[in-house]
């Protein structure tokens, strides 16, 4: 092996390791930001070890000792521990001394601490921007750099970002928590969002050139998993995993060879992912049996899922997605779930019923600089063989648009109505 | 990346050690928990199925019994992760258990990538246990 090729080597293990290192740490040390730091120190030591030492034959348990070697240290300097931790710290010694116990990182069940570990990453206490990088680091193991490359930010930005973050959760005292009971289901919505916030940023990155950056869509899709396991009770989480592969199922199809965005109604359903689908209506079935049909994420799960069912899109059922933005918007009062009900509508009862409801949008603030309100308007008036007014509508949101693929796409839709427009003496 | 784990071994089946399950499904379930396994499943005997055949041109179906026993594929695991660096360890610490917990047993444990759009090329590990 190369060094190049036992260092990804390292980086592999370390992050299938990775949570167990720092679960096991957080229970020495009762701080997640401290022992997410010390098992740093173990990929350092692993880093400088392996090359000369060669991979030893339990890395994972290697990285264990290790790790647990630093945060003895820590607590061993650490004059200012309790009582009680100094008890923990001989309790810890003694373990240490007489088992190095190399099968241990199969036995014991580190779901509450897992649990304990996202819930500090995505503590509300933080921004959403933050608990992202954070979640994407203790919980994927992402190094800063990638993690930095996938929100398009410089690598200084994001270090500091999370320096800032741990340090206000050991200074805040709240570094190591596990909500219980009804806190846990609120505190889980502050998990979500992020976890669906990492997922949307790989699934259309809002600006910058790349449609799809979907090293994040599955790095949010294992933490859904992760979820849904060790919380198995929070319907929710599995309503927002069914959404997450449900939406990532249709990965391969929605881009054409050269990058172009295509359409949903367009896309080769035979490239749609059959085990992603079979699993997010697993995990959207476990959600409403849990009696959580109708949360904020079940309920687009289950419009995701009237899709994945439907072998060609005339298929589609229609008027169930539509009933479905309409229990949506009744949970969430959004113009833009209006304006999905509306494109529901639109392939429903046709497009003159839809037409009604967008142009009844118009005025709202939040959509005045939303490309996907003129962007629909544009595509009802142009099925209303209105092409004059569909070539300002589709003008009206390519301007709107941030990503480039999306703006050459709308300019070429903008294009093609003004064409129909010209050859049918609209103007 | 997509990998599927496929386990093969030219020795007479024999079921795995009561040892060997206990780690294994130990194993399998810190891997759907971590969500990296998305996919499992065990595969009943050859004798259990058919094949059909192309032999010089000419189609056959053969409902068993099966004479050759070349390499038997006993299941398959699926798994969504990073790399193929990640693929091998993984594999790595499977076999690994093996190794441990079924002494005298060879085999292969097959890590073969799911083919993607816009991923060229077609490339095999084998990770090979030789107790």
């Amino acid at each position: 092996m190369t060094v190049a090729d036992i260092q990804a080597t390292i980086l592999a293990v370390w992050r299938i390791e990775q949570p167990r290192l720092i679960t096991s740490l957080s229970r020495m040390l009762r701080d997640v930001p401290l022992a997410e730091d010390l098992t740093q120190e173990a990929l350092i030591a692993a880093l400088e070890h392996w090359p000369l030492s060669g991979v030893p034959e339990k890395p994972g348990a290697w990285l264990m000792a290790t790790a647990k070697r630093r945060a003895l240290d820590h607590i061993r300097r650490n004059r200012m521990l309790t009582e009680k931790h100094g008890m923990l710290a001989h309790d810890l010694v003694r373990e240490q001394e007489t088992m190095p116990d190399f099968d241990s990182a199969l036995d014991d069940d580190i779901g509450d601490e897992l649990l304990r570990l996202i819930f500090t990453a995505c503590h509300p206490l933080l921004s959403r921007e933050v608990r992202a990088a954070l979640a994407l680091r203790m919980i994927c193991g992402l190094t800063t750099e990638e993690i930095a490359r996938a929100f398009l930010q410089a690598e200084a930005t994001i270090a500091q970002r999370i320096v800032r973050a741990k340090r206000t959760l050991s200074e805040s005292g709240l570094a190591y928590e596990t909500p219980r009971g009804e806190a846990l289901s609120e505190r889980l919505a502050s998990v979500l969002e992020v976890v669906y916030l990492i997922f949307n940023e790989g699934y259309t990155a809002a600006s910058g050139g790349e449609w799809l950056r979907p090293q994040l869509c599955n790095e949010a899709l294992r933490i859904g998993r992760v979820l849904s396991s060790i919380a198995p009770q929070e319907p929710e989480a599995h309503g927002l995993l069914a959404l997450m592969e449900l939406n990532a199922s249709r990965m391969a199809a929605r881009t054409d060879a050269a990058g172009e965005p295509i359409l949903l109604m367009d896309q080769n359903r035979a490239l749609w992912d059959r085990l992603q689908i079979r699993r997010g209506q697993l995990a959207l079935a476990r959600a409403c049996e849990l009696g959580g049909a109708g949360g904020f994420y079940a309920l687009q799960a289950a419009i995701a899922a009237c899709h994945a069912e439907a072998d060609t899109p005339d298929a589609t059922d229609w008027r169930r997605i539509a009933a479905l933005y309409g229990d949506l918007a009744a949970l969430l009062d959004s113009p833009v779930i209006e304006l999905n009900r509306a494109v529901a509508i639109g392939m429903a009862e046709g497009p003159l019923a839809a037409l009604a409801i967008v142009d009844g949008l118009a005025d709202e603030p939040a959509l005045k600089a939303y490309h996907l309100l003129p962007s629909v308007r544009g595509d009802l008036l142009q099925r209303l063989s209105r092409f004059a007014e569909a070539h300002t509508a589709f003008e009206a949101a390519a301007a709107l648009a941030g990503n480039a693929r999306e703006r050459e796409f709308l300019k070429r839709r903008a294009a093609v109505a003004a064409r129909a427009a010209q050859d049918h003496g609209q103007r | 990346m997509r990998f599927m784990y496929i386990v093969t071994s030219s020795q007479p089946p024999r079921p795995p050690t009561p040892a060997l399950m206990e780690a294994m499904g130990k194993l399998a379930e810190r891997e759907i928990k971590a969500g990296r396994m998305i996919d499992t499943g065990g595969l009943l005997p050859v004798a259990m199925g058919a094949q059909v055949r192309i032999t010089d041109g000419k189609l056959n179906v053969i409902d068993g019994p099966f004479v050759e026993t070349k390499e038997m594929i006993g299941g398959y695991a699926i798994f969504e992760l990073r790399s193929k660096e990640e693929a091998v360890a993984a594999a790595v610490e499977f076999m690994q258990l093996h190794k441990e917990h079924m002494p005298g047993w060879d085999g292969t444990c097959e890590v073969r990538p799911f083919a993607t759009p816009g991923v060229d090329g077609a490339c095999q590990v084998d990770v090979s246990a030789c107790a």
